[in-house]
């Protein structure tokens, strides 16, 4: 059904010494919607300027519909980009930045004209051709860099961060918009982005990336539900993350207790990484639980409540809609779809273990707010 | 990579800066190591410098107390500029270009025409029964040169770093118990370190240097080290010693800067200000 | 405290233009002295320009600085694209040989070109007017190509390096980005730039005294020369026309500044 359009075989890439890359290997299908998730530092940015073209691989090759890119300069590429923080040029109007690549093209005025006025339609700017760029909103900028790259045309459209700058509210509105203009267009996008709700909910396909290494490739549901490791699971959504022994197919062993699960195909007696979501658990009295512990702290969020819970000493994160109190004694029950087997990796031990919850909370809102600066 | 082709761009202006800068310098040094006489290797005019070092201290002593007095007329006319309204900031700052742009030659004419026995400050102290003061061809008048030339050069600088300076640390020291004294010399004189750094540097350079003013201002006990390097090449003295002297002008100019650089490191670019 | 401030202000303002009112005063004087006003005239003005070997010097030192500040702005300005984009080193390197002549008085500069001039020129091209217009008009090229730099290379940090990539990724030639995007950001700088290599160039009278020949001399030059001899009256004449001419000037671009600003400021509110 749809062909690939990029391929990066062996990608690395080098700062002064230091690897960004490593050894990237990826496909982008034509009219694709993929995004790289990752932390600040993952490589994700450096990946997408190579694809841009604004960087030259250390080694390995991209590939694009069949031909090795790697020495095209950026203005010979069938692609554009939507920059992080738009890059709309402040000397040029609303029209003109549109018009711009358009006009390099050298297409006859009324061809430009129209594909102009075409995709500030699009992009709900009709009205606004001729407004100074600094009398923007910040969403009404976005927009227009979402134009000014989509009205050439390209195979390919990357886009770096580019709801970072806007609120919350905005950005959840650009996000439907995104996707009904991806839809729309049939163009493939190139998504980078930190933030998992956002891949989440606007990809086909997520490529989680950390430390300049690929961790996960798959449909959001597949990266949400079975996780690689511990890295995966616990940058995506929360996680409780506990050691335990596939005794053998469908058998897992943790804390003491033989629990059913869903997975197979691990080496018997294999350490294993269990990962078990906050809002897969099933609270009930303690008398019937699989296993009891005491309530230590309790969170309103809304929706729910984010309780921890000790069990033995280790502090789970149990999301629920009904009330603890804390120091009441709870019991949980596990049903075997709720419990994920994840292959230790070189990641285990560092998530998924809630006792510092609060400050790791205040940890994640600080990085939140560095980023939308 | 592809950066490269641009940094090709710096070639020419690298080889003309070395070509009429460096090897200008290197010219003077060939003329102060040359005998006026028979053009040929010697160290004489480095032994005749001895002879001028009373002239270079003098140069040294006028500029250092010009810049000085700059400095004290000058913080609070900068002070007051940053102080007011943008429009007249705007205004003010114009008014302390303007002199900047016209004829330092025929400005400092104009004060020989008020300072001279019969000039007009002297009718006026006659008004008043007082004098005629001999105010030309001193020592005074020297200085009021170069303070009247060069008070925009610093006042400029000064400007600059004090207009920059956060409104908000001014409120922090009061919150913090300064008084108005306290608040200026804890925290605003600090802070404007640079520009007063990069002040001093632009009125002591020029003023160091200059061979107007004290002719037409100074009398015979006022000449300057600038005075003794134009005479040897425009009157025809000599050259060679003038080049040796440019190159003793040179370097202490080099090494005031580089002092004054020192005290402001940490602080902001010294271009940022003067530019 | 504020009000003692005020008053020194106001009286260090009168310091510096005191000199010029006595100029101006003494342009419209029958007499020819500074200090006494004899009675109010305009014929230095009539002889200024009847006699028009004054306005010839103001045209040749408008000549000079005119190509000097234009030159050096051009040239600069390449220059400062290259240095930008060269590794720390020789950015160092570079920046340490613009700031020799900013840094360097200008007795010094003026003397050490001459003598390279008159070096090159009788000793090795064995010519005996060794200095001409095209050795002041390098002169003033050298010492205006650090007021560019200075004014240049900051714009060009400043500026955002993802318009150059927006422009690249849009279809530009890293030429067609430099002038499509790249010189309306740095603007600003080569302007300023410009107009202060301009006013330098204009002004300069120590080093122009020690490289000009013969053949064209600018006019500080020739002032220096007449406050040896007696001076004529229409020279005050010409520096209040001067005065007038640069004083409308700094004026209209501070109202053009202003309203600029103006307009900027309710474009945001909008």
């Amino acid at each position: 059904m749809s062909k690939e359009l990029i391929r990066l075989q062996d990608l690395t890439m080098e700062f002064e010494g230091e690897r960004v890359l490593d050894a990237i290997n990826l496909y982008f299908n034509d009219h694709e919607f993929l995004t790289l998730l990752g932390p600040s530092g993952c490589g994700k940015t450096t990946t997408l300027r190579i694809i841009g073209g604004f960087l030259t691989p250390t080694s390995g090759t991209v590939t694009f519909d069949g031909q090795i890119i790697n020495d095209v300069p950026p203005y010979k590429r069938q692609i554009n980009t939507v920059f992080q923080r738009y890059a709309l040029f402040p000397h040029l109007d609303v029209y003109d930045n549109v018009a711009f690549g358009l006009k390099l093209q050298k297409l006859p005025k009324d061809e430009i004209d129209r594909r102009v006025t075409e995709m500030l339609e699009t992009v709900s700017l009709r009205g606004y051709e001729n407004r100074r760029i600094d009398n923007l909103s910040g969403g009404q900028q976005q927009r227009v860099a979402i134009a000014r790259a989509l009205v050439n045309r390209p195979k390919v459209l990357l886009l770096d961060e580019p709801l970072a700058a806007l609120d919350l509210r905005l950005r959840k509105d650009m996000q439907n918009e995104l996707k009904r203009i991806q839809q729309a267009t049939g163009i493939t996008f190139i998504y980078v982005t930190h933030d998992q709700e956002e891949a989440l909910s606007m990809s086909d396909t997520v490529v989680v990336m950390d430390k300049g290494r690929i961790q996960q490739i798959g449909r959001p549901e597949d990266i949400y539900n079975e996780p690689k490791n511990a890295f995966v699971a616990d940058f995506i959504g929360e996680s409780n993350i506990l050691d335990g022994v596939m005794l053998s197919d469908y058998k897992v062993r943790f804390f003491g207790r033989v629990f059913d699960c869903v997975d197979a195909g691990f080496a018997p007696n294999e350490p294993v990484d269990v990962v078990i979501r906050p809002e897969d658990i099933d609270i009930v009295e303690s008398a019937q639980g699989h296993l009891t512990g005491t309530v230590t702290s309790i969170t309103f969020k809304g929706l729910n409540y984010d309780i921890i819970v000790d069990f033995r000493g280790f502090k789970w994160l149990i999301q629920t809609t009904d009330f603890h109190g804390v120091g009441s004694t709870i019991g949980i029950r596990l049903n075997p779809e709720d419990i994920h087997i994840m292959h230790k990796s070189e990641y285990s031990g560092m998530f998924g273990d809630y006792s510092s919850y609060s400050a790791e909370y205040d940890e994640l809102t600080e990085d939140a707010g560095d980023e939308e600066e | 990579m592809r950066k490269n082709n641009s940094v090709l761009l710096s070639t020419p202006y690298i080889v003309w800066m070395v070509v009429f800068t460096l090897i200008p310098l290197g010219v003077v040094g060939y003329y102060a190591l040359t005998d006026p006489a028979t053009g040929e290797f010697s160290l004489r005019n480095l032994r005749e410098l001895g002879m001028y070092l009373p002239v270079l201290w003098q140069s040294v002593a006028y500029s250092l107390v010009s810049a000085f007095i700059c400095l004290l007329l000058g913080y609070p006319v900068a002070y007051y500029i940053a102080h007011t309204s943008e429009v007249a900031q705007k205004f003010l700052y114009m008014l302390v270009m303007l002199p900047m742009c016209m004829s330092f030659l025929l400005r400092t004419l104009a004060w020989v025409g008020l300072l001279q026995d019969t000039g007009l400050i002297n009718q006026l102290l006659g008004l008043v029964g007082i004098g005629p003061l001999r105010l030309i061809r001193t020592p005074g008048a020297v200085v009021l040169g170069m303070v009247y030339n060069y008070l925009p050069y610093m006042i400029l600088p000064l400007y600059s770093t004090i207009v920059k300076i956060d409104g908000r640390l001014i409120e922090a020291a009061e919150d913090l118990g300064c008084n108005g004294l306290q608040v200026f010399s804890r925290v605003v004189l600090p802070l404007s370190a640079p520009g007063i750094l990069s002040g001093i540097t632009m009125v002591f350079v020029p003023a160091v240097s200059t061979f107007y003013i004290s002719q037409k201002l100074g009398g015979t006990d006022t000449i300057l080290i600038g005075d003794v390097i134009e005479r040897q090449f425009k009157q025809g003295n000599n050259p060679n010693l003038g080049a040796a002297l440019s190159l003793v002008l040179m370097l202490l100019v080099f090494v005031c800067t580089g002092i004054m650089n020192r005290f402001g490191e940490g602080g902001d670019s010294k271009g940022g200000v003067i530019v | 405290m504020k009000k003692a401030n005020r008053i020194l202000t106001a009286l260090i303002f009168v310091f510096l233009y005191i000199p010029m009112a006595v100029l101006i005063i003494a342009s419209f004087n029958t007499g020819k002295n500074l200090s006494h006003f004899d009675g109010f005239t305009l014929r230095q003005y009539v002889r200024l320009f009847q006699d028009d070997s004054l306005l010839r010097l103001l045209g040749n030192s408008l000549v000079l600085s005119v190509l000097a500040s234009f030159i050096a702005t051009v040239f600069g300005t390449v220059a400062s694209v290259g240095i930008h984009s060269l590794n720390p080193r020789m950015r160092k390197l570079a920046m340490t040989l613009t700031d020799i002549p900013m840094t360097n008085p200008d007795i010094v500069t003026g003397i050490s070109l001459s003598l390279l001039f008159v070096f090159v020129g009788s000793k090795m091209l064995g010519r005996r007017d060794s200095l001409t217009f095209w050795t002041l008009l390098i002169a003033h090229i050298t010492f205006n190509l650090p007021y560019v730099i200075l004014n240049v290379m900051p714009k060009l940090a400043q500026q955002d390096a993802a318009l150059r990539d927006a422009a690249m990724d849009l279809g530009c030639t890293p030429l067609q980005s430099f002038f499509k995007v790249t010189l309306y950001e740095i603007m600003p700088g080569i302007v300023s730039g410009a107009i202060m290599a301009f006013t330098m160039s204009l002004d300069d009278f120590v080093i122009s005294y020690f490289v000009s020949g013969m053949d064209f001399v600018p006019l500080p030059v020739e002032i220096y020369s007449y406050t040896k001899k007696p001076i004529a009256p229409k020279v005050y004449a010409m520096f209040t026309l001067l005065f007038l001419l640069i004083f409308l000037l700094m004026v209209t671009m501070n109202l053009m500044q202003l309203r600029s600003e103006r307009k900027k400021v309710k474009g945001r509110a909008l």
